[in-house]
C-alpha cells in the first residue's frame, strides 16, 4: 500500500501510515521551512516544538511529524517574507 | 577604577559594556545569569511612538540613535558567545478605533515637536501596511523609527562583548552592601567580598531591594506584564502594532489590570501578542484574567488571531517607577552607589543611552543627554522615607488641605 502527496507542485511517494515528516525525510527532504534565516525540519519530532509545521490541504501549522500522510493531501511550506 | 553592576540584564549589559568601553575595571553580578528575568520576558520594543514629549521622550530618541548604532557595531562582529541582536527596523504602526483617532491624532501632532516622526495612513495605506487588520479601525500612524531586538539575545550580546573587552560576569548573589563612612567599598556575595570603588544597581524590579542592602531608598516596584506566543505561521503581521491606548495604560498608575493591544511577529514566525500591567508584586497567580482580556482584545484588532494556536505564554515583571521616569545617576546619599533602574517597559529600547549615562556619572564621560530628570535622587523616588525627611510639615500640610484622600 502507497500513498501520494504533492508537496510543493512536486509528487512524493510514502508507504500507508507513514507520517508527512517521514514521507519528506524518506525523500530526502531534511527540512521545509525557514525561521531566523535558518533552515527547520524535524526538532523533536513527537510534536511539542511546532517546527515542523506545514500547511496540509489549505490549513495552517499542520505539525508534519504528527499528521499521517493521506492519499492525494496537497502540502505547502509557510515561508515568511 | 573596579566596578561591579548588580544585574545582568538589558540595563547591566548595557551599563557594563560602557563602562568597559571608557576603561573601567567591570565585575557583573547577577543571581541567574545574563537575562534571567524581565529581559528575557519582553518583547524588545525600541519605541518612539509611545513617548509623549518630557525627558523619557528625549532620552528615546536619543536611545533610538543609539541602538541603530549599536546593533549594527555588535552584529557586525561578533566575538565567540556572542548572538545577533535580531535588530529589526521594522517601524510601529499605532491605531485606533472610531472613539480614540483624535486623540492619536493630537498626540502624533505633539510628537512632531521633538523630532518624532510620523504619519497618518489613509485607509489604502493601511491596508497595504497591514492587510490583516481588522475593517474597524479608524485611524492607523506609522512611526517609521520604532524598532526591535530580541531582548534576550541583545542582552547576551553587549555582555560577551563587554566580556571581550576584560569586563567578568559572575553568577552569584549579592547579599550585602559593604559602606564605609557614607561610602560604598564593595559588595559581599554568597561566597565572599568583591571590593569596589562604585557599584551600580541595574537590578530591575529588585532595585528597591538592592538599594536597601546599602542602607539607600529606591522607590521602584514590580509590575506584571503576560504575553501569548503563537505557533509559527506565514508572517502576516508586518508591524509592531499597538492600540493607542497603550500609551494610557503605560502611564497610568493604577495597581489593578490594565491591558492594551500588542501585536508583532517574530523572526521565528510566532507571533507576540501583548500587554498586561498590574501591580501584584512578585506573583504568578491569576495569570487567567490578564491573558483573556489580551487575548479578546488582539482578536478584534486581528481577527485572524480568532483561529491562531497558541504556543506559550509567559509573564515577568517590569520595573516601575511611582514618576514613570527611569533612575540614572548617583544615589542620594552613599557615595559610590549608582541606580539605573526603573525603566518600566522600556528599557530594552533606552539600554544603550542608559549604559552612556552611567559612564557619564561613574566615570565622568560625555553625557548623550541632560542627566538631571532621571537622577535617583528626586523626591518621588524616595517613597515614605522620602516623605519621612521633608518630615511633619508635609504631613500636616496635606492634613490642612484635607488633600489626604486624593494623594
Amino acid at each position: 500500500m502507497s500513498v501520494q502527496i504533492a508537496v510543493d507542485g512536486a509528487v512524493l511517494e510514502g508507504r500507508d501510515g507513514q507520517s508527512i515528516a517521514g514521507v519528506l525525510l524518506a525523500a530526502g527532504r531534511r527540512t521545509w521551512r525557514t525561521a531566523a534565516g535558518a533552515e527547520r525540519g524535524i526538532f523533536c519530532g513527537m510534536g511539542i516544538c511546532q517546527d515542523c509545521v506545514l500547511t496540509v490541504n489549505g490549513v495552517e501549522g499542520v505539525r508534519a511529524c504528527q499528521r499521517t500522510a493521506c492519499d492525494g493531501d496537497v502540502v505547502e511550506r509557510e515561508v515568511r517574507a | 577604577m573596579r566596578v561591579v553592576v548588580i544585574g545582568a540584564g538589558a540595563i547591566g549589559a548595557a551599563c557594563a559594556l560602557a563602562l568597559t568601553e571608557a576603561g573601567a575595571e567591570v565585575v557583573v553580578i547577577d543571581r541567574t545569569g545574563g537575562a534571567g528575568e524581565t529581559s528575557s520576558r519582553c518583547e524588545g520594543n525600541i519605541l518612539v511612538s509611545d513617548k509623549e514629549p518630557g525627558p523619557e521622550a528625549d532620552l528615546a530618541i536619543e536611545a533610538n540613535r543609539s541602538w541603530r548604532a549599536l546593533a549594527e557595531r555588535l552584529d557586525a562582529e561578533r566575538v565567540p558567545g556572542q548572538p545577533a541582536t535580531e535588530f529589526e527596523a521594522k517601524g510601529g504602526i499605532v491605531v485606533a478605533f472610531s472613539g480614540g483617532a483624535d486623540a492619536l491624532r493630537s498626540f502624533a501632532r505633539s510628537q512632531h515637536g521633538i523630532g518624532i516622526r510620523s504619519e497618518p495612513l489613509d485607509a489604502a495605506a493601511l491596508r497595504a501596511a497591514e492587510p490583516h487588520l481588522s475593517a474597524e479601525i479608524a485611524l492607523g500612524v506609522h512611526y517609521p523609527d520604532d524598532a526591535q531586538v530580541q531582548p534576550s539575545l541583545a542582552t547576551q550580546a553587549m555582555l560577551a562583548r563587554a566580556v571581550h573587552g576584560g569586563a567578568r560576569l559572575v553568577v552569584d548573589e549579592v547579599v550585602a552592601g559593604t559602606v564605609v563612612a557614607g561610602r560604598v567599598t564593595g559588595v559581599r556575595t554568597r561566597r565572599g567580598l568583591v571590593e569596589a570603588d562604585a557599584v551600580v544597581n541595574c537590578a530591575g524590579p529588585w532595585a528597591g531591594e538592592v538599594a536597601a542592602l546599602f542602607g539607600s531608598v529606591l522607590d521602584i516596584r514590580p509590575r506584571r506584564g503576560t504575553i501569548l506566543v503563537t505557533t509559527a505561521m506565514p508572517q502576516r503581521v508586518f508591524h509592531k502594532v499597538y492600540d493607542a491606548d497603550y500609551v494610557g495604560a503605560v502611564g497610568s498608575g493604577d495597581a489593578s489590570l490594565q491591558t492594551s493591544t500588542v501585536v508583532e511577529s517574530t523572526p521565528a514566525g510566532t507571533v507576540l501578542i501583548g500587554s498586561s500591567r498590574e501591580r501584584v508584586g512578585f506573583s504568578g497567580d491569576g495569570l487567567l484574567a490578564p491573558l483573556s482580556e489580551i487575548a479578546a482584545k488582539a482578536s478584534r484588532l486581528f481577527p485572524f488571531l480568532r483561529d491562531t494556536m497558541l504556543l506559550r505564554t509567559y509573564y515577568g515583571f517590569r520595573p516601575y517607577a511611582p514618576d514613570h521616569l527611569p533612575a540614572i545617576g548617583a544615589d542620594a546619599v552613599i557615595a559610590g552607589l549608582f541606580h539605573a533602574a526603573g525603566h518600566e517597559g522600556a528599557g530594552i529600547g533606552l539600554a544603550p543611552t542608559t549604559g552612556a549615562l552611567i559612564a557619564h556619572a561613574v566615570l565622568g564621560a560625555p553625557a548623550p543627554v541632560d542627566p538631571t530628570p532621571f537622577l535617583p535622587s528626586r523626591a518621588s523616588l524616595h517613597g515614605a522615607a522620602g516623605q519621612g525627611r521633608s518630615g511633619a510639615p508635609n504631613h500636616a500640610e496635606r492634613g490642612a488641605n484635607n488633600t489626604e484622600a486624593a494623594a
